[in-house]
């Protein structure tokens, strides 16, 4: 049944932290593979290195994650949407806030003949939703009142802090890798003053190195795969919002027949669009790489289908 | 016993005491939701309330408007402002959206009306004013739904039996006359 978004909500929530676990894990497989290879290769000192570039990366982050509704919206050439001049799209706004409890966020227009939105900000007092012309003139008042709905839901699960969370752990994991892969590259053996046997050397070289290759790539598979179960997770909120399932659905299929492609949109601020506004472009093994799920399986969910 | 034991002792109590509080809090908090909730609702009443002598006056200026539609309207107005109780209050209120109604049905006949900027206008806010009341009434559900659930799951329902906060909140009902299809009234046009 379309009613069971309470469920779909719930699992989406407990794949985000199955998701982060296996995170976690790997990142701390990841730091004992790279303990051990410190302790052949150097000395104490590189822990100290790593340590200022991981501060150096949170720190970048938490800049970035406060400013995020200022540094998107300055990108993406979106302007405020005045009152005056926009009243449907604000009573729509001020409407979902009703029935969500959320405070109004701002609300900002880009110039683009493409049906598209998103949504940014640390919280629900920080956010900003931003939606195209192309979504005012193109979409019904039901279909833009669902599209709004999920850019709400997405405020109201924090899922932008999710997500930056999720960059700063693929930026750390990335971080470790590199590091062993240079060490290998440039370092030499120093030798130690524990007494190992050469083969058991040379089998945490051989793991080092194949971890230090597939992490960077296992990272952003499982930060993608985080991406795609908040997206699902925004749909089953929205239809909690608005209780009207078909509005979201259709607004979802005339965006899958949308030929136009966003100007705005770059690999950086992909995922904050309620569809992948890359969608042109080639991309190789597209559904593993890719932010958002299909759209024709989110419809289907949309409809109690799946 | 030896300090270690006492030590020990002592955080878990803390941190059952801390624990408990939460779970107050998070009660309180739960409750005064519910009641703003249930106050907002009236708030989205009023606002449609004010609209009306706005519609009365777009739409009085097209002559040939039937009167009698207008004048329901205005009797129905009326009538939910005087209304004294909550059953009244609710029936004036049903009066009042099937009189709406009818204005925009018999609208549908009068083209220049219909072009009317002003009229459009007025159509979207009253769109929005019905909306935002079917939504406060929504969010009061939910935020209803979640009281009686936390009151009632353990472990919070000890905590809530322990602070007398035991009393459920009632849904938002609709009449039964409501629950059947509105009939429009054109016969006398």
């Amino acid at each position: 049944m379309a009613a069971d978004f309470y469920k779909q909500i719930a699992s989406n929530k407990k794949k985000t932290y199955l998701l982060f676990l296996a995170f976690f894990l790997m990142i701390g497989v990841m730091a004992y593979v790279f303990s051990l290879v410190i302790e052949l290769f150097y000395g104490i000192g590189f822990v100290f290195i790593f340590s200022i570039f991981g501060i150096l990366t949170i720190v970048f982050a938490i800049v970035s994650y406060y400013k995020s509704d200022k540094i998107v919206t300055a990108v993406s050439g979106a302007k405020e949407a005045k009152y005056g001049q926009y009243k449907q799209l604000h009573n729509i706004v001020e409407e979902l806030c009703i029935a969500s409890g959320l405070p109004k966020p701002k609300i900002f227009v880009i110039n683009d003949s493409a049906i598209n939105a998103f949504a940014t900000g640390r919280d629900p007092n920080h956010a900003v939703v931003c939606v195209t012309t192309g979504c005012l003139t193109r979409l019904t008042r039901a279909q833009l009142q669902g599209v709004i709905a999920h850019e709400l839901s997405h405020i109201q699960n924090y899922d932008v802090r999710t997500m930056t969370i999720a960059t700063v752990l693929v930026g750390m994991a990335i971080l470790m890798s590199d590091m062993i892969i240079r060490m290998f590259w440039f370092g030499g053996f120093r030798g130690s003053s524990n007494n190992k046997g050469g083969a058991q050397i040379a089998i945490v070289i051989v793991v080092a190195i194949v971890a230090a290759i597939m992490t960077p790539i296992v990272a952003n598979l499982i930060k993608l795969s985080i991406s795609r179960k908040r997206e699902f997770m925004a749909d089953a909120s929205a239809i909690k919002m608005t209780r009207n399932p078909e509005g979201l659905a259709t607004a979802l299929e005339a965006i899958s027949k949308d030929t136009e492609l966003l100007e705005a949109a770059n690999k950086a601020t992909a995922h904050l669009y309620i569809s992948n506004p890359l969608k042109g472009r080639k991309i190789m093994f597209k559904g593993m790489f890719s932010t958002h799920p299909p759209l024709d399986l989110r419809i289907k969910a949309l409809r109690g289908q799946l | 016993m030896d300090l270690l034991t006492m030590v020990i002792i002592a955080v878990v109590v803390i941190l059952i005491l801390a624990i408990l509080v939460m779970m107050f809090n998070g009660l309180v908090v739960l409750q005064k939701r519910v009641d703003n909730a249930w106050a907002q609702i009236d708030v989205q009443l009023k606002r449609r309330a004010d609209l009306i002598p706005n519609l009365i006056e777009t739409v009085k200026g097209y002559a040939k408007f039937e009167k009698k539609v207008l004048t329901e309207v205005t009797k129905a107005r009326t009538a939910m402002m005087n209304a004294k109780t909550p059953a009244k209050a609710a029936r004036a209120e049903n009066m009042l959206t099937s009189a709406l109604k009818s204005v925009f049905a018999v609208a549908e006949a009068y083209p220049k009306l219909q072009a009317s900027e002003n009229f459009k206008a007025l159509q979207e806010e009253l769109a929005t004013t019905e909306n935002k009341i079917a939504f406060s009434r929504q969010f009061y559900n939910d935020s209803a739904m979640e009281w009686n659930t936390k009151i009632s799951v353990i472990p919070t329902n000890i905590v809530a039996s322990l602070a007398g906060m035991k009393k459920e909140r009632e849904y938002f009902q609709v009449a039964e006359p409501e629950k059947k299809n509105v009939k429009v009234d054109m016969s006398d046009l």
